[in-house]
């Protein structure tokens, strides 16, 4: 066992369950790197991984939230497949390092065990070419079937490469049979004013009896733009990843950045950025709630929530700019300070705000129609969400007790108090609730930083990377846990970014929601998870 | 029943007037380049993450392009550069790809720095005499009064649209690979606040229903086919709007191995707006001026 790391440093929390793991393991951890005390390396064959994982799950509570590869061919001969494990209750991650030779490597499967892996596997098998074996349903996903036989993560695939033109669908979808079955084909191009993806319901009468979603139509290269993109530039490209989490995909990407580079933020910036945060939360949950209340025909409310919409769109146009707060992320704090007045702004709107959310609660709650088509429908139970590995809101209506921003304080989250809604039902009402109570924490959240804004600089200079420097960067964004990983190939330079958007892992969960459900009551079933094509799609 | 009409009494009328009678505050608009005093473009080009802003030097002279289609209005360029400054102009929408570029020619001195403008294409833009008419009526409910730059707008074709849609216009949205974020947008034209159905204009479910196609994001190879079939759809006379950085040019994904570029790529685009989102008065008038309600600034007037 190679040992590149100071033991001392690793977080005291995680020593137990890195203990346990090098009792039992030991001889067959082949090198552990710890980079930062709560992000811990540990290199094993792959024939480790899945008692690794076993182990972590059962004893540790690990979730496994991130599963990616690297093409490291040139300097040291292989692929890297990672295995991300985040161990709430410790605050730490440990990440499972597994070299591969590109003659003989195989990823064994873990989606069997682990459903939620299951496109996450795959899209390493299509974008670097390495066979996945035991993997329950092995098919494209992430390049569709028409594409040639081109790995366009591998390092001697060229980023312009011209490829033949899309020349039709030629997915295999599932076939459901019996009498009285039939199919329902729906997109990519949908009815509404939304992203592409299809949808193929099959219904026996109303109810669905099973949903195939086939997605990555907005697939446009992004994770292989970041390695021909200096990192300056690579924060505008973080900010167009998902473009209603364009500031959260952005500073997950700076605090990449800021990790790998072994600097903080100053306490100003990570204020400032967490009011942002906040920002971006507040003008899509309220959004949802307007469009929730829209898909059961209550329409009125929608006019007023979209209104109140606006109200957030317009104060992130004062305060950055860009009404999506596009601009403002820069690795090493934020780009813009914000004067006395433009403060006081904020504390007036969310005064002003608070009465008026209230009172679009109160439409909606006090209209019984609008909750008997909410409640019970689109149930996801928690177990279904815990094997999925459903995570941000969508799981805390299904009893999923986790968020970032309590469990792995980044930002300022450190500085305010704040109580994560869990609710156990599952179905679109509380998934409309859990959006409702944190609505409310949100602009709690606001005050509370605002009072004790630290005074400072909102920027520090970053410094040049080390080649080969590694790191996670993570935010709670407003749908759920965003994750970049990256590796530097040079002072401004990376050889790889791994962009994980929760809807990756929430879009399975959709299929399951939507059982027993009828075809009109889909819309608001969706829109209730709202989940985001492009961050999915890459 | 009577609490939702008291509450929406109690509102009142939230809708903003067209043209609206001030810009956004704070927001950053197109850069605006002073070419005249302009000493170097690299360190602007250098920075400009999508390219917007792009220079060639060949035998002593650098030509250099600001193309308001790719910008993405993030400021880089303006905080590296005093000769670049940020305009609060978001409404830029034009009916040829041509007029969102301006390009300077400059004779370069020994060290590679702009010695003297040679010419300027595109230059009302920047230095074009304010005209008599007011800048702040360039956009009416009127007839356009056909300021210079709409002089290849009379074909048979375009007065037929103008004929056909004057009145009411169904829109098809299309996300051709969009990142979502020109949707928030769009979405927020069917908000009270900017209530684009005063107009007479409505988003429909069917291509079959539409005279226009709205398509956001870089084309994605996924989409190209999607994108063509619903084209093809759409009855004629039928328009095409281009929405934001990406749609008039690709935007900061450019063309690469899963992105085709811009929408022109594949279809012929009437109107381009470019933005980063567009703001939803930005889309308005992108959506008016494909139907000849309203009217592309004269370059000079760009700015309010």
């Amino acid at each position: 066992m190679t040992t590149l790391y100071d033991p001392a440093r690793i977080l005291a929390a995680l020593q137990p369950a890195f203990a346990d793991l090098t009792d039992r393991f030991g001889s067959r951890i082949q090198a552990i790197e710890a980079p930062r005390p709560n992000e811990v390396y540990l290199q094993v064959q792959m024939d480790l991984v899945s008692g690794l994982c076993a182990q972590l799950y059962r004893k540790w509570q690990a979730r496994l939230v991130s599963v990616f590869a690297d093409d490291v061919r040139e300097a040291a001969g292989v692929f890297h497949v990672y295995y991300v494990l985040a161990l709430d209750a410790a605050q730490g991650f440990f990440v499972l390092r597994v070299p591969l030779t590109p003659e003989q490597g195989k990823v064994v499967s873990l989606a069997n065990a682990l459903p939620a892996v299951n496109w996450q596997e795959r899209e390493i098998q299509d974008l670097f070419g390495i066979p996945l074996g035991g993997h329950p349903n092995p098919r494209r996903c992430a390049l569709h079937d028409d594409w040639p036989e081109v790995h366009p993560l591998r390092k001697d695939f060229d980023v312009k490469t011209a490829l033949p033109p899309f020349q039709g669908e030629r997915h295999k979808f599932r076939k459901v049979e019996g009498e009285g079955v039939f199919q329902v084909p729906v997109g990519p191009v949908h009815a509404g004013i939304i992203e592409p993806g299809h949808f193929l319901f099959s219904v026996a009468g109303e109810p669905v009896l099973y949903l195939q979603i086939r997605l990555f139509y907005t697939h446009k290269g992004t994770e292989k733009l970041f390695e021909n993109l200096p990192v300056s530039h690579g924060v505008r490209l973080a900010e167009s990843i998902s473009g209603d989490s364009s500031f959260a995909h952005a500073t997950a990407f700076c605090h990449a950045i800021e990790r790998a580079s072994g600097i903080e933020a100053p306490p100003r910036a990570r204020a400032l950025r967490t009011v942002c945060l906040e920002l971006e939360r507040l003008y899509n949950h309220i959004a949802d709630i307007g469009a929730i209340a829209t898909d059961v025909a209550f329409v009125v409310a929608n006019a007023h929530a979209m209104r109140l919409k606006e109200t957030v769109l317009r104060l992130n146009g004062q305060l950055t700019g860009n009404r999506l707060l596009r601009g403002m992320a820069c690795p090493g704090g934020v780009r813009f300070d914000w004067t006395t007045e433009q403060i006081k702004t904020i504390s007036n709107f969310v005064r002003d705000l608070m009465p008026e959310f209230d009172s679009l609660v109160t439409l909606i709650s006090e209209s019984s129609s609008t909750r008997d088509r909410l409640e019970t429908t689109g149930i996801l139970t928690p177990k279904t969400a815990r094997d999925l590995g459903v995570t941000g809101l969508a799981g805390r209506a299904s009893g999923f007790n986790g968020d970032l921003r309590r469990d792995f304080p980044h930002t300022a989250y450190d500085q305010v108090q704040f109580t994560v809604p869990v609710y156990q039902e599952g179905d679109v009402l509380r998934r409309m609730q859990v959006r409702i109570d944190e609505v409310r924490q949100s602009l709690s959240i606001i005050e509370q930083v605002l009072a004790r804004l630290p005074q400072g600089p909102v920027q520090v200079k970053v410094p040049d990377l080390h080649p080969g420097a590694v790191a996670l960067g993570y935010v709670e964004g407003w749908r759920g846990e965003i994750f970049h990983w990256i590796r530097a190939a040079g002072p401004q330079r990376l050889a790889r970014c791994k962009i994980k958007d929760p809807s990756l892992q929430n879009w399975p969960a959709l299929s399951e929601a939507i059982l027993g459900n009828i075809i009109p009551d889909f819309p608001v079933v969706n829109k209730s998870f709202n989940l985001s094509y492009s961050g999915t799609d890459r | 029943m009577f609490d939702i009409l008291r509450k929406s009494l109690s509102t009142g009328i939230v809708t903003v007037p067209f043209p609206p009678p001030a810009s956004s505050p704070g927001l950053r608009g197109a850069p605006e380049i002073n070419f005249e005093e302009w000493k170097d473009a690299r360190p602007a080009t250098a920075i400009c993450p999508t390219g917007a802003i792009a220079a060639e030097d060949r035998n002593g002279t650098r030509s250099v392009t600001l193309d308001l289609g790719k910008c993405i209005f993030c400021g880089l360029c303006a905080e590296a550069d005093p000769a670049i400054r940020m305009t609060h102009k978001t409404e830029l929408a034009m009916r040829k790809r041509a007029d969102l570029c301006t390009t300077a020619k400059y004779a370069l001195n020994s060290q590679g720095a702009q010695e003297r403008l040679l010419e300027l294409a595109g230059q009302e833009y920047i230095q074009g005499a304010p005209s008599s008419r007011s800048a702040g009526r360039r956009c009416s409910s009127t007839p356009d009064p056909r300021p210079s730059s709409f002089d290849s707008l009379g074909s048979d074709l375009q007065d037929r649209i103008r004929k056909t849609f004057g009145r009411s216009l169904h829109i098809r949205e299309v996300d051709a690979g969009s990142c979502n974020g020109c949707e928030v947008e769009i979405v927020g034209l069917n908000s009270p606040i900017y209530d684009i159905e005063r107009f007479g204009i409505h988003f429909v479910a069917s291509p079959r229903h539409a005279d226009m196609l709205l398509v956001t994001g870089p084309v994605s190879r996924n989409m190209e086919l999607a994108l063509r079939k619903t084209y093809d759809a759409i009855p004629e006379p039928r328009l095409v709007v281009a929405v934001g950085a990406c749609g008039c040019s690709g935007g900061i994904f450019g063309q690469n191995y899963a992105s085709l570029g811009g929408v022109d790529r594949v279809l012929p685009v009437d109107v381009y707006v470019p933005g980063c989102p567009p703001t939803p008065l930005a889309l308005l008038q992108g959506i008016l001026l494909a139907i000849g309600k309203g009217c592309q600034m004269p370059k000079n007037q760009v700015n309010r």
